[in-house]
């Protein structure tokens, strides 16, 4: 499915807010690739930069919050530096993105229809009305949407609906890429289930690059060629999704697949990690997960790894691989 | 070990004079710390109020004339150095009119926003507090007075009463009870959903402490701050019954009254007569809000919240 | 369509005691109040006789109940009895001078809508400039010029120095109105006459008295939609729809407004009640011939059943318009369930 021709690269990106007690270093210096058809999942727990990253990969981060360094590589050109036009352009047609709450995410006075009708219209004007509408009955019939929906308003349709219909809007102008923001936080399992479904065959269908983002390690399981974990800001460690859970490397990592509760092990006690995030404005010297580290050295309090290849496809940020000036 | 009693000298030091008004002073310099704009605001407004009770109380300090001098000048002069504001049709000087008339707006809008509470308060907390039929009858009522026009109950009552200072202020204090009620009653009712307030009752609180203990405390923050805006409010209907000729007799100064009679010379270009008294009016209404407004930021920043 | 009518129904079942309980209260201000008001008209020195004789031919020697009884029968007959000054009934002038009011008053809302919302809308998206304070400053003060004065300025200002604008009534001296006056709003009749001389004359008669409105009115409307409109442009559909490619500003005036200006519907209901009482202010400064005019002539006049005609007049029409807000609200809002 992948043809290992990169689509997005994310080059030594840096995102701040700086706000009144000083500049929050939301995210610090991250780089990845994701190739045309794969599915990279990004996790790590809230507060770690992932959702900032996603929006920023649209430009749409709120302010105060700005991008502080670094490239966004779509097909080679830096969306950093596209003027409004490109971006009106990129948003929706090349790149589109899905959020976590689908009823506030859609607007509670337009129908369904209008949804789809004004984000076509935005993107290709000269397309007919009929044939905008052809388009949209196609895709609720991907969906497993009826098409009486179309006239209907969000608070009538189910959650689960909602979360469909945003993946029609998001896909409706054909992007290369989806970018999916916790996409099932809000939805029950039965329906997350349902989600994972039919996001899978859409891909397929559309030939689509996904970004999955989120802290549901379940989730990403499914449906991610690629892990990427993200701690404090900073990327930890990538890897196929079947080497993160079968040989998770960093220590973080592995606290995060043992902090899943496990039905087949008789856990007396749920694992949960001490500690809690670090300081983003006053980050610790060092690797940021030296604190809460079960394995932790000196060196980790003292020095910052760098993200190496320690095997196959596989790379992580760690003393405890990285052979460094102690 | 046995708790001891309280030495009375501890007690007697929580409950000084002094400390509370140190507590008072360090409250005061927090709260300038915390709320940049909304302190100043605040402090703003107690400094146009705290002028015009001067004016109030003192006016010989700031003129030397008679408001009801008919001889003070030339008729009708422009503002010159001798009458800051000019003088009237009646060669009467403007400035000291607006002077003296300070005292007769702000005492009847002050007192009829104290009458309004005064009322309005009792009835909420009664009704918030019984319910049942009472409640539910009383709040139509006030309802209804509340959804129609303030300004023409008051004129209904002050037609009906006919002129005099007191006539006003009733008319005035009519139109705001349905306002204390229902913040009041508003406040009651969720209050008493509150968990301290079971437990008062569950370990034996009658009802009349929990309404004087309880409930009116917690009242009394938003009170003060819709009282301050209240009486901005008063201060315009009054000015507003006094505009249009129902309030007060001829011999007395008020700024609304002054502005109908200026009104008859506009159309000669004659400004200073109508300027002035309503710059007043919009200031000292200007000082109210501020002040409530301030207030309202400091003591509870969603309390305006409606 | 039919929930939409069940609705109605129930809405105006709603509003009745609400007229009933203003109606009794109209009756206990105007009839248990101190004063007498027979022999105030008739002017304090008639002999007992007269005054009885009066009190008599006006009901008011019955007893309380009865009269009340009597007041409320002729309502529901829609009579509401007949001057006690001039021979004529007490609906005739109020009928005659309604349509001037609610012309005023409905420019009035026009204007303090178009200069609040924009405003209001403007100062969200320059959140925190110098602008945004500007306008919250003004929106803040403006609130507190009693309407009088702002009327008196207008005139000054725009009437008297700069002679831009009339100062008096709805139609200028020489214009005569009276031969195509049909419904009594000249907004109406002179276009249906098709005089478009005359309507531009009656145009230019309203903008001063509307601004007053307008203008003191607009406060409110500016901080609450600035309020709402910051509310609204955290929202999650306002960052779908820029995700989606949609330009920012049908985001903000498209998505974002519409939103934002529901709640304000809400409010028109309680503005309408101020702009009522500013409007009676406003015909006194401009000699506007409308029913705040009435009142007060006939206040001074001591004419009770028109005074209380024109109160009766004012509830329900503040009930009327209640109501209309009321159904828009739910006719705007698809999530109102009725």
């Amino acid at each position: 499915m992948t043809d290992n021709q990169t689509i997005l690269e994310v080059k030594n990106l840096s995102i701040t807010y700086p706000i009144t007690i000083g500049n929050v270093r939301a995210v610090q210096d991250v780089s990845f690739t994701l190739a045309n058809g794969e599915a990279l999942g990004l996790v790590g727990e809230s507060g770690c930069g992932k959702s900032t990253l996603g929006l920023s990969l649209l430009d749409l981060l709120r302010p105060p919050g700005r991008v502080s360094g670094g490239q966004i590589l779509y097909r080679g050109r830096d969306i950093l530096g596209f003027d409004a036009r490109e971006l009106l352009k990129l948003r929706g047609q090349s790149i589109s993105m899905i959020f976590q709450n689908p009823l506030t995410s859609l607007n509670p006075l337009f129908t369904v229809e209008h949804h789809f009708l004004e984000t076509i219209h935005f993107h290709d004007p000269t397309l007919p009305k009929d044939r905008a509408r052809e388009g949209v009955e196609k895709m609720l019939a991907e969906l497993g949407i009826e098409a009486k929906r179309l006239k209907e308003y969000p608070h009538q349709l189910s959650g689960g609906m909602r979360q469909r219909i945003m993946i029609g809007l998001a896909l409706i102008m054909n992007p290369d890429i989806l970018i999916a923001d916790e996409p099932t936080t809000s939805l029950d399992v039965i329906v997350e289930a349902g989600f994972t479904d039919l996001l899978l065959s859409l891909r397929s269908v559309y030939k689509l690059s996904i970004i999955l983002i989120t802290h549901n390690l379940g989730l990403v399981a499914e449906i991610a060629d690629r892990i990427a974990v993200m701690y404090g800001g900073k990327i930890m460690e990538v890897a196929t999704a079947e080497d993160i859970f079968a040989h998770p490397l960093h220590p973080y990592t592995q606290g995060l697949i043992d902090c899943v509760p496990n039905i087949l092990l008789d856990q007396k006690e749920l694992v949960t990690m001490p500690g809690s995030p670090p300081d983003l404005v006053n980050p610790p010297t060092g690797c940021r997960f030296a604190p809460r580290c079960p394995k932790v050295m000196p060196i980790c309090r003292q020095k910052e790894p760098t993200l190496m290849e320690h095997a196959p496809a596989h790379t992580a940020a760690c003393w405890l691989y990285q052979k460094g000036e102690a | 070990m046995s708790t001891q009693p309280e030495p009375k000298n501890v007690k007697a030091a929580r409950f000084s004079p002094a400390a509370g008004a140190a507590s008072f002073f360090r409250w005061l310099s927090s709260s300038r710390k915390k709320y940049g704009g909304e302190w100043w605001i605040m402090i703003a407004g107690i400094v146009v109020i705290v002028l015009i009770l001067t004016m109030t109380v003192f006016p010989q300090v700031f003129t030397r004339y008679s408001p009801t001098d008919q001889n003070a000048g030339g008729q009708m002069t422009p503002p010159s150095r001798d009458h800051i504001m000019g003088t009237d049709n009646l060669s009467r000087d403007v400035w000291a009119r607006v002077v003296y008339g300070a005292q007769t707006i702000l005492g009847v809008a002050m007192a009829a926003a104290l009458l309004s509470a005064i009322i309005g308060i009792p009835l909420g907390l009664l009704s918030g507090f019984a319910g049942g039929v009472f409640d539910r009858i009383l709040s139509l009522v006030m309802d209804s007075m509340y959804s129609f026009p303030g300004l023409i109950l008051a004129i209904a009552f002050a037609a009906m009463l006919g002129p005099g200072v007191i006539n006003i202020t009733l008319a005035v204090a009519v139109v705001y009870i349905p306002t204390y009620f229902r913040l009041v009653r508003g406040q009651t009712l969720s209050i008493k959903e509150e968990v301290y307030v079971e437990a008062a009752r569950a370990i034996g609180a009658r009802r009349g402490t929990i309404l004087t203990r309880y409930i009116f405390p917690n009242v009394i923050a938003t009170v003060v701050v819709i009282l301050s805006l209240n009486i901005a409010d008063a201060i315009m209907t009054e000015a507003s019954l006094s505009y249009i000729g129902l309030g007060l007799p001829a011999g007395i100064p008020d700024w609304g009254m002054d502005l109908s009679m200026g009104k008859k010379f506009l159309p000669s270009g004659i400004w200073w007569m109508i300027t002035f008294p309503g710059l007043m009016i919009m200031l000292l209404a200007l000082g109210f809000t501020m002040l409530g407004e301030g207030l309202a930021e400091i003591l509870n920043p969603r309390l305006l919240e409606k | 369509m039919r929930h939409l009518l069940n609705y109605l129904v129930t809405r105006i079942l709603l509003t009745i005691p609400m007229i009933f309980i203003m109606l009794t209260l109209i009756f206990v201000v105007l009839r248990v109040m101190p004063g007498d008001p027979v022999s105030a008209m008739l002017g304090g020195h008639a002999p007992q006789q007269v005054i009885d004789e009066q009190k008599a031919k006006l009901g008011l020697n019955k007893p309380i109940a009865a009269q009340y009884v009597d007041y409320l029968g002729h309502l529901i007959h829609l009579d509401l009895g007949d001057s006690m000054i001039f021979n004529e009934k007490v609906s005739s002038p109020i009928l005659d001078k309604l349509p001037a009011t609610i012309e005023l008053t409905l420019f009035g809302l026009l204007a303090s809508l178009g200069i609040g919302i924009p405003l209001g809308a403007y100062a969200a998206r320059r959140r925190r400039t110098g602008r945004d304070y500007g306008i919250r400053v003004y929106a803040n003060v403006v609130y507190c010029i009693p309407v009088f004065w702002m009327g008196l300025l207008l005139q000054l200002v725009f009437g008297v120095f700069l002679g831009w604008f009339p100062i008096s009534g709805r139609t200028g001296p020489r214009v005569d109105i009276s031969s195509f006056t049909w419904s009594g709003f000249y907004i109406i009749d002179t276009l249906r006459a098709g005089d478009m001389a005359v309507f531009g004359d009656v145009l230019w008669h309203l903008v001063l008295p509307a601004l007053t409105l307008g203008i003191v009115l607009s406060g409110i409307f500016v901080r609450l939609t600035r309020a709402n409109m910051l509310d609204v442009l955290k929202g999650d559909y306002i960052l779908a729809a820029r995700a989606r490619g949609i330009p920012e500003r049908r985001v903000v005036y498209n998505h974002g407004l519409r939103n934002a200006l529901i709640p304000i519907v809400t409010m028109l209901g309680l503005q309408f009640s101020l702009l009522l009482a500013g409007a009676i202010l406003t015909e006194s400064t401009f000699s506007w011939p409308g029913m705040g005019r009435l009142l007060l002539e006939r206040i001074y006049l001591r004419d009770y059943p028109v005074i209380q005609g024109v109160i009766i007049v004012y509830t329900l029409f503040v009930s009327f318009v209640s109501l209309l807000v009321d159904l828009l609200y739910a006719a705007i809002d698809p999530r109102v369930k009725y």
